[in-house]
Order: C-alpha cells, then structure tokens, then sequence
C-alpha cells in the first residue's frame, strides 16, 4: 500500500510542479469543443443534439493526449526500473501513478465540462448527467490508456500507434457516457448508463493495474 | 508421444510444410462443394431474390473474424503463460489471415447492404463492432512490429490480444445497446430458420473458410519461423540442401 500511496504523491507533486502539462490538456479541450460550430454550423438545436457526443470524444481526445509522457519520462531516466526493483507490487504504485494521471488531466476535465455543456445549450438536468458520467469515465480512460501506454513503451511510432491500440478499447466507455447525457435530453433515465459506467470502472481498476504491471515487465525485460 | 515435440519451430517447420497443403486441398473441395451447393442449387430468396447469396460468403467470414481472434488470444496466452515462441509466432501468422476476413464481412456486407438496406454502410451495432474488431488487429499487427527486439514485439501484441478479448464482449454489447439495425442470427442452438440448403451452403463455406484459414497461417508461421531462425544451424542446412 505504501507504494501506492508513494507514487501518488510524487505523480501528484511532479504534475503540480509543471502545471502546463495539465494547462494544455484542458486549452486542447476546450479548443477542440469550439472547433465543431464553427465546423458544422451554430445552430443552437443541432448543437443541443450533438453536444454531449461532442463533449465525450473532445475529453476522450485530450484524455489520450496526456497517455505518452504517463511512464514515458520514467521509462528513459531508468526510474521505471528502480521501482519495478522495489519491493513493493507492481500493479500498486502502477495504481498510484494511474490515479495521480487521472486527478491532474481526468479530473480538470470533468470539472470543466459543463462550462462547455452551457456553451452548447445543453439543458441543467443533461449538464449534471455529462459530468457524473465523464467523472465514472475518464478513469477508465486513464486506467485503459495506461495499459497501452505501457505497452507501446520504447516502441517506433509512439503516438499514432498508442491512438490505435487505445482508441477502440474506449469505445465502451463513449458510447455508455455520451448516451448517459443523450438519455437525459430525450428525457429517459440516465441511470443504467451510469450504472455500467460505474461497474466498468470498478472491473477496470481492479484487473487493468494487473495488466499494466505485466505491460511494464514487458518493457523492462 | 511427447506432446511438446512440435512446440520446437525447427520439427514445426517441417509439419507445417507437410500439413498446410492438405488444408488447402480440403478447402479448395469444399469450397467448390459450398459454392456449387450455394450458387446453384440454393434456391432463390422469396424476400431478398438473388442478392441473399453474398451471405455464403459475409457469414463465414463475419464467423472467422471472431474465431481467429479468439484462437490468435490463446496463442497468446500461451506464449505470456509458457513463454514458448512458436505460439507467439502463431498469433503473428494469424494475426493478417482474421484481419483479411475481418474486412471481407464488412466489404461484402456494404455490397449486400445497398440493395437490401438501401445504404453500403449504417452504423449499427455488429458492423460497429466488426469495424472495432479490425482496428483490434490491425493494432496488434502495428504493435507486434513495433519493437526491434521481436521477442518483445511478440510478449506486447500477446498482451494486448489478451486485453482485446476481455474488451471484445464489452465492446460488442455496448454498441447493440446503442444502435441496432442488423438481423438477428438465423442460426440458433436450438434450429435454424433456413432452408436447409441454404444452410448447407454456409456450412460448407464456413469450413472452406475455417481449412483456408488454418492452411494459410501454416503457410505464414514457416516464415516467420524462417526469418527468427535465420542464424540457426538447421535453417542454414536448409538453404545447403
């Protein structure tokens, strides 16, 4: 548990040491988001419509964004292997790294999602609904995108590759969180969405860390 | 008889030299058999008239493209489990061989969309979930090449056809709860809704599909075998004779 709890900590403190990282994560967001108006026009219905859709992808991109520099840094100054030597289990400061990944990109996206669900006219009761689902969401992205990051370590074309192996793995994750705020719009209950959001996160952060350990092994070998 | 005897690539090479011809032979018959009974004797769709028949095709290769997949994860597996390199090497050669079929189910199911659904392409749950299904190959593909050290490509491409077939379900049910156009499966269990020659057909086709499969990873593993072996003895022996 201790090395869980370390790596979280020194995740936490490295991110917050270097706050542009996150800074340009949540500026890409936001970029994107205000790029399809101007794209597919500004009619305020259309836009109601594909917002939450619209919303999900921009987080799930910005989300992917951040994957590469998740254990890339660690990996090239021989820190990945001095805590793969410690004594502690992998899949804990795995976990640790993971959740610190999540509260310095994950998290600030969530928190800013209804700011840009206003700006697509989303009604109140559709802005709470998207960011109780991206909040169930983006941990599961951070939690997946860490298994391919850990995967493409040291591999020849880094980022379109980690694009493909970790863009279909978050399939579920979108469909089950833009259809959480589609439901509320049309006026259904956005429950069941949540629910498989919450069970998959739950299935997600106790297998994917087990996975990531082994990806890291890999690596290492 | 040493069960592990053909986990060696070198004794493997030579049966699947041996084998892979007979499995082209025997998917040649029935394929013949299967387009005969398909194309010929078939008769035609009350509903959908002549184009019904592009089925004898998509459904096995929508099959395949699922099965392949599932044996290329326990290749896999096997290959994280036991740390044996054939099976890795396995999963390699069936790798291209699944993703093929993998898009002839979607190429062949546009072509008999448009005439029957009136579009090449919906986004509907199964053709959603074929289209995540071949990105799932091709990424294992990309990813199994990716690395200068092959023995690494091979660990990571396993791992992830492991993290793929978990995902794969999730995937498939997510999508069918989104959006749904596409027909049940008239092949239960419990019977079939087909005329029977029709599902004759299909049979055959799919074990044409199933033999041409098996023959033509064979045929791949012997060079990848080929190319990882390079500098061994018996490879060298091979070129002297």
């Amino acid at each position: 548990m201790s090395g869980l709890a370390w790596a979280f900590s020194r995740d936490l403190t490295l991110a917050w040491r270097h706050p542009g990282e996150a800074m340009l994560t949540l500026a890409f967001f936001v970029l994107v988001a205000s790029l399809f108006p101007l794209g597919i026009g500004a009619d305020p219905q259309l836009l109601a419509r594909v917002g939450p859709g619209v919303i999900w992808v921009c987080a799930l991109l910005a989300a992917f964004l951040g994957l590469p520099s998740l254990f890339a840094s660690d990996h090239a100054d021989g820190t990945l292997e001095q805590m793969a030597l410690s004594a502690d289990p992998i899949a804990a400061w795995v976990s640790g790294k993971i959740a610190a990944h999540w509260l310095s990109t994950g998290l600030p996206l969530t928190l800013l999602s209804p700011l840009l669900g206003l700006q697509y006219g989303l009604p109140a009761d559709a802005l709470v609904t998207l960011g109780a689902a991206l909040l169930l969401g983006t941990p599961v992205l951070s939690l997946l995108g860490a298994a391919c990051a850990a995967l493409t370590l040291g591999a020849r074309g880094g980022g379109m590759l980690l694009a493909l192996l970790a863009l279909p793995l978050f399939v579920p994750v979108l469909v089950f969180g833009a259809g959480a705020a589609e439901a509320t719009a049309a006026g259904l209950s956005a429950s069941p969405h949540l629910s498989l959001l919450g069970a998959g996160l739950l299935v997600a952060a106790v297998s994917v860390p087990f996975a990531v350990g082994s990806a890291i092994r890999i690596a290492l070998d | 008889m040493n069960f592990f005897y053909f986990s060696s690539p070198s004794t493997f090479f030579r049966l699947a030299g041996r084998l892979a011809p007979a499995f082209f032979i025997l998917a040649a018959v029935l394929a013949a058999a299967g387009l005969y009974v398909g194309l010929v004797q078939a008769p035609t769709d009350a509903v959908q008239g002549e184009v019904y028949r592009v089925i004898f095709i998509h459904v096995p290769a929508a099959w395949m493209s699922m099965f392949i997949y599932f044996v290329m994860a326990c290749y896999g597996a096997m290959a994280l489990t036991f740390n044996s390199r054939l099976s890795a090497m396995m999963a390699r050669a069936l790798a291209p061989t699944g993703a093929m079929f993998t898009f002839v189910a979607l190429w062949t199911g546009a072509f008999w969309g448009r005439p029957t659904w009136g579009t090449y392409w919906v986004w509907d749950a199964r053709i959603t979930s074929e289209l995540v299904l071949l990105f799932l190959y091709l990424g294992f593909i990309a990813l199994s090449n990716a690395f200068e050290e092959p023995r690494r490509g091979d660990r990571a491409a396993s791992l992830l056809s492991i993290i793929g077939i978990v995902n794969l379900p999730i995937i498939y049910f997510s999508v069918q709860w989104w959006n749904t156009l596409h027909q049940g499966s008239s092949i239960k269990l419990t019977g079939s809704s087909m005329h029977v020659t029709m599902l004759t057909a299909m049979l055959l086709m799919t074990f044409a599909a199933w033999m041409y499969a098996i023959a033509a990873s064979l045929v791949r593993v012997r060079s990848v075998i080929l190319e990882r072996e390079r500098r061994a003895r018996w490879v060298r022996d091979l070129g002297r004779t």
